[in-house]
């Protein structure tokens, strides 16, 4: 079963723009030139907003989203960590963090430079944490920005929460991935409650060449290539 | 008992008995002496007893005779909606040809809004109800004026109720009506038990002060007709499809009038009935009855039943429940009945007259099934029972309970302590248990971050807990009850449309869970509704099929829909009869020869040892362990075994399983392992692996996935899912997938975790019969090294490619679909 793939573990690379990208197990995609680690749709503090809504889930979704960002952090060491876009669940979502992840968020950016890109959930700049905060942000000739679309020849960008899924031994397998067609890279959700949309929705079709993509999808100790004719829709 | 007398009855009555030439039966008598004494009681009966009559009689002639006539007297629950329906249109014959001055009415998710306003205002006598819309009543404010006129409760298929979460919630109704209506009398009606002691306890308040309910019991009328089909042709040594039987099964149909044919899955259902037609010669009217059938197509075939209109029914546990819809002279059984109660009721469904035997036949499917028919034949004769032991209240029905009270009244956390632990259920419950409960329904009982802002239910100064907003009691009406149907999706036939390639809808069939359309690929072939239909496509969340051409294979056999695993009881009886080779005479030649070649080809396994064999085969390892302990557990033991198989680096690749057994297979030599010490199969199977090899694949189980996110909806951590609710998006709910995650990670003692464990226990990882299983085999395990495959092993080997195959699932379809994309690019 899996014992022997330990071995065969091999670093993914997403070529784009020149840059040969890895793409990390845990949904984070690096530069290892720059040293930039980029994660998209983080989704801090979702659980309690839906908490407010009635529902009291458990709280700890941004603890874990980022004990899995200083895991990734400590095994790449980036100069540079992105958050591209919806880092935050909503406006007042920064206000809500608990001490303990401030304390986290600190620490990240004594070791790393935070950027936070702008998203439709959180369009407003963070002025109560570390890092900068900008609309979009240009790495050599590859635009980093939310949602895919914009101007530019290279882009990398999330806000659409890529998930293959295929099936096999009578059961089916959905998991978040990423997806690329050489021109651009659209990252999967990496927040601890973040749902994932499947790449076979229209909503990506303005977006990714169809002829040409490339599917990794997230599994539990490294990323598989998918093949597109085994994708199925939801 | 004291010596029921006539007297009991009015003369309305008395006569109306006489002119129907009927004489009260002694059960009846004794029900009314009870109420006359005021007492509760218990009535154990066999099908055809006249239960419901008995248990209505009281109070019928004391509605009769009542002179202050106001209020709700007599409550009736029933699990199914239809029954109570079906009830209060049979009850309405006595009331009518009596002239009896008796309000009867039904109260059900089907009864118009008007309607239930009335019955607020203006309570009939009789209210027929479920368990849901009791506990709806419960949580408004004027609960205690509508039930404090109660006199009587009447629960009727109690043993049918008492095994599930439903059990659980009604108890905790019960707790409740009990402190608004605390004079009530309760009379249970129940099929036969096996202990009749425990159920009874379910009836009254666990106080201490409270008398028990009496037991009334009725002995089984005239014994049932069983017999074992015995088919000339050989049974095949493993499968479920019992194709050999079909023309004998014909044959039984054509000489009766009507005939149930009950089968364990929805599957076998369809098979059956699609072979059935392609001998139905004469073209008898046989319909098909199954859960996944449109419920439109079902009402028809019910109707049809009841005019007399059908010769037989093809049918699953949907039919296994008290409604008569016919005259059935003979059940047939096919496949193995897998509980002895189990097949006592279904063989009730024939004749429900008391003192005419029923008939019935059993139709093993293959050669296990053989001895398993035969155990659970030998069971009925001796009357033996095996219904399920008592349950402990879930945690997850408490907390919706909880927050039901709060709904209803303001509450002090001691007197609902005290209210609800008399419910038999909840009689163990701790009050650092109920604390934490209470705790979760407030605020999430989460140990980071206070929520208190958010409270559900909050503490005033009075002590008093209270429900923070209307929201949260109109979120909780919305939520109310314990049964989370798998998601279904509708199956709609398309047609093409002439001359095109594009398709059309057309009617619906049926519907199938969603996680069985998840796996089908289009092309595939399956069968559904009667007919062998191909998967087109899913549109707007549902299946789109076609016909397929005359002839095809169905491709795709696996659509389970509901599989009953074997009753630790029979499974004890089959070991005994395979151990004891002078039983063998009872048995059909071929499966006392198939025995007798276990026995020189390998060993028989012994009543109270593990056999486990391994033996080569192509270029694969086997190791088959006999442990009888029903599908689930052995699940449950496969996946657990071929993880510590592959930490051992002894390469397993996957594992199949029926009730009887499980095979593993790998790439090495398992019994070369064993002779060289490398695998000590002590170890393999000693009791830790319900430790820490457990928890690790808990983390990642899709079982235990699936009991959490019940536990999470029955609880109201998250909404119900409605129809059309996929449309508004998939921001509106948060995967209880991802909750579990995060909240095993970051909190494992939290009280819903601990909730879904304890429903896994027993549910669909059966962990208390393998660890039972794992305790008994201690230092008892009897190693058979062959050289080739034993004769009761085949019956496991033939799973394979029938039945799922388990391993790393997951991971392995990914690596799977990897290296298409790899022969893609070398291509």
């Amino acid at each position: 079963m899996s014992a022997a793939n330990a071995t065969m573990q091999t670093e993914t690379v997403i070529a784009l723009g020149g840059v040969d990208f890895i793409a990390d197990v845990s949904g984070a995609l690096f530069d290892p030139a720059t040293r930039t680690l980029i994660v998209a749709d983080c989704h801090f503090e979702k659980g309690s907003a839906f908490t407010r809504l009635g529902h009291v889930l458990p709280p700890f979704d941004t603890r874990d989203t980022l004990i899995r960002l200083e895991a990734v952090a400590s095994r790449l060491r980036p100069k540079m960590i992105v958050s591209l876009g919806d880092g935050f669940h909503d406006r007042a979502a920064a206000l809500r963090l608990s001490e303990d992840d401030v304390a986290r968020l600190h620490a990240l950016a004594r070791i790393a430079d935070l950027v936070w890109i702008a998203g439709n959930h959180d369009p407003e700049a963070v002025t109560t944490l570390p890092g900068h905060s900008v609309m979009e942000l240009a790495l050599g000739g590859i635009m980093l920005r939310h949602e895919p679309g914009g101007a530019g020849d290279f882009e990398i960008a999330g806000h659409l929460h890529p998930a293959a899924k295929i099936a096999g031994r009578g059961r089916a397998v959905r998991r978040r991935c990423f997806v690329s067609d050489g021109r651009r890279c659209i990252l999967p959700a990496f927040g601890a409650y973040t749902g994932g949309l499947n790449i076979l929705d229209e909503a990506f079709a303005p977006f990714l060449a169809r002829e040409t993509w490339r599917i990794h999808a997230l599994g539990r100790e490294r990323l598989y290539g998918i093949a597109p004719a085994l994708l199925l829709n939801d | 008992m004291p010596a029921p007398q006539q007297n009991l009855l009015p003369p309305a009555f008395r006569d109306w008995f006489a002119a129907r030439g009927w004489e009260p039966r002694a059960h009846q008598l004794a029900l009314l002496d009870a109420a006359d004494r005021n007492a509760s009681a218990l009535l154990v009966a066999p099908t055809g007893a006249g239960k419901t009559l008995a248990g209505f009689l009281p109070s019928l002639t004391q509605i009769t005779r009542r002179r202050n006539r106001r209020g709700l007297h007599t409550l009736y629950l029933s699990p199914l909606k239809a029954l109570a329906v079906d009830i209060a249109r049979n009850l309405e014959t006595p009331v009518r040809e009596m002239n009896l001055p008796i309000r009867i009415e039904t109260r059900t998710g089907d009864t118009s809004a008007h309607k239930k306003a009335r019955q607020k205002t203006s309570p009939p006598d009789i209210l027929l109800t479920t368990p849901e819309q009791l506990s709806l009543l419960l949580s408004h404010k004027d609960a205690g004026e509508f039930f404090g006129t109660l006199d009587t409760i009447v629960l009727d298929e109690l043993h049918a109720l008492v095994t599930s979460k439903r059990g659980d919630l009604l108890s905790l109704a019960l707790s409740r009506l009990w402190a608004l209506a605390p004079q009530a009398r309760m009379v249970g009606l129940s099929a036969t038990v096996r202990e009749p002691e425990t159920l009874a306890r379910f009836l009254v308040p666990q106080d201490g002060i409270t008398p028990q309910a009496e037991i009334v019991t009725v002995q089984g009328g005239a014994r049932p007709r069983i017999g074992i089909l015995e088919t000339a042709r050989a049974l095949p040594l493993a499968g479920h499809t019992a194709l050999a039987a079909m023309g004998e099964i014909y044959r039984a149909i054509e000489a009766h009038k009507l005939s149930l044919v009950f089968v364990n899955t929805r599957m076998q259902a369809e098979f059956v009935f699609q072979e059935l037609w392609r001998i139905n010669e004469q073209g008898l009217p046989i319909a098909l009855h199954h859960g996944s059938l449109d419920a439109g197509q079902r009402r028809k075939v019910e109707a049809a039943m009841s005019a007399g209109k059908l010769r037989a029914v093809v049918c699953t546990a949907t039919l296994d429940l008290g409604i008569d819809w016919g005259d059935v002279d003979c059940v047939i059984n096919v496949g193995a009945p897998k509980g002895a109660s189990r097949l006592m009721q279904r063989i009730g469904r024939a004749n429900h007259r008391l003192d005419e035997p029923s008939k019935a036949i059993l139709v093993p499917a293959n050669r296990f099934e053989i001895l398993e028919c035969r155990a659970a034949l030998d069971a009925v004769e001796e009357a033996a029972q095996d219904t399920p032991d008592p349950r402990m209240g879930a945690l997850d029905v408490l907390a919706q309970h909880v927050l039901g009270m709060a709904c209803a009244a303001p509450f002090q956390a001691d007197d609902l302590f005290a209210e609800v632990t008399r419910a038999q259920p909840y009689e163990m419950l701790t009050r650092i248990r109920f604390d934490a409960v209470l705790d979760f329904v407030a605020t999430g009982g989460y140990a980071l971050k206070n929520y208190d802002r958010f409270a559900r239910i909050r503490q005033g100064t009075d002590g008093q807990w209270r429900v923070s907003n209307p929201r949260t009691a109109q979120q909780y009406r919305m939520n109310i009850g314990t049964i989370i149907e798998a998601t279904m999706m509708k199956v709609r036939l398309g047609r093409m449309v002439k001359g095109t390639d594009t398709l059309r809808g057309g009617r619906i069939l049926g519907e199938v869970e969603d996680y069985f359309a998840e796996t089908l690929a289009p092309g595939d072939t399956f069968i559904f509704a009667g007919e062998i239909l191909r998967f087109e496509g899913i549109a707007t969340n549902e299946v789109i099929v076609t016909r397929s051409k005359p002839g095809t294979d169905p491709k795709i056999p696996s659509w389970a829909g509901g599989k009953f695993p074997l009753s630790t009881f029979l499974a004890a009886r089959v070991r005994a009869m395979i151990a004891a080779p002078a039983e063998w005479k009872k048995l059909p030649k071929q499966a006392s020869d198939w025995l007798a070649m276990q026995q020189k080809k390998s060993i028989l396994p012994p009543r109270d040892k593990l056999l486990v064999e391994t033996y080569p085969r192509g270029n694969r390892f086997y190791l088959v362990a006999y442990s009888f302990e029903g599908r689930l557990a052995h699940q449950t033991l496969g996946m657990l075994l071929t993880r510590r198989l592959e930490r051992l680096r002894l390469k397993p690749l996957g594992f199949v399983c029926n009730d009887y057994a499980l095979a593993i297979w790998g790439m090495s030599d398992l019994s070369a392992s064993i002779e060289k010490g490398r695998l000590d199969l002590d170890a393999l199977f000693a009791r830790d692996m319900l430790g820490d090899d457990l928890e690790e694949w808990l983390e990642e189980s899709a079982l235990m996935k699936r009991t959490f996110r019940n536990c999470a909806i029955i609880s109201g951590l998250t909404p119900r899912r409605f129809p059309g609710d996929e449309k508004t998006g998939r921001q509106m709910t948060i995967s209880t997938d991802l909750i579990y995650d995060v909240l095993r990670r970051h909190q494992p003692d939290h009280i819903l975790l601990k909730a879904a464990r304890e429903d896994a226990a027993t549910g669909l990882l059966d962990l208390k019969r393998l660890s039972d299983m794992l305790a008994r085999v201690e230092g008892q395990i009897l190693h058979k090294p062959l050289a080739r495959v034993s004769p009761l092993a085949i019956s496991v080997m033939l799973e394979i490619g029938r039945e799922a195959v388990y391993g790393e699932a997951a991971e392995t379809i990914l690596e799977e679909a990897e290296s298409a994309l790899m022969d893609e690019a070398l291509a």
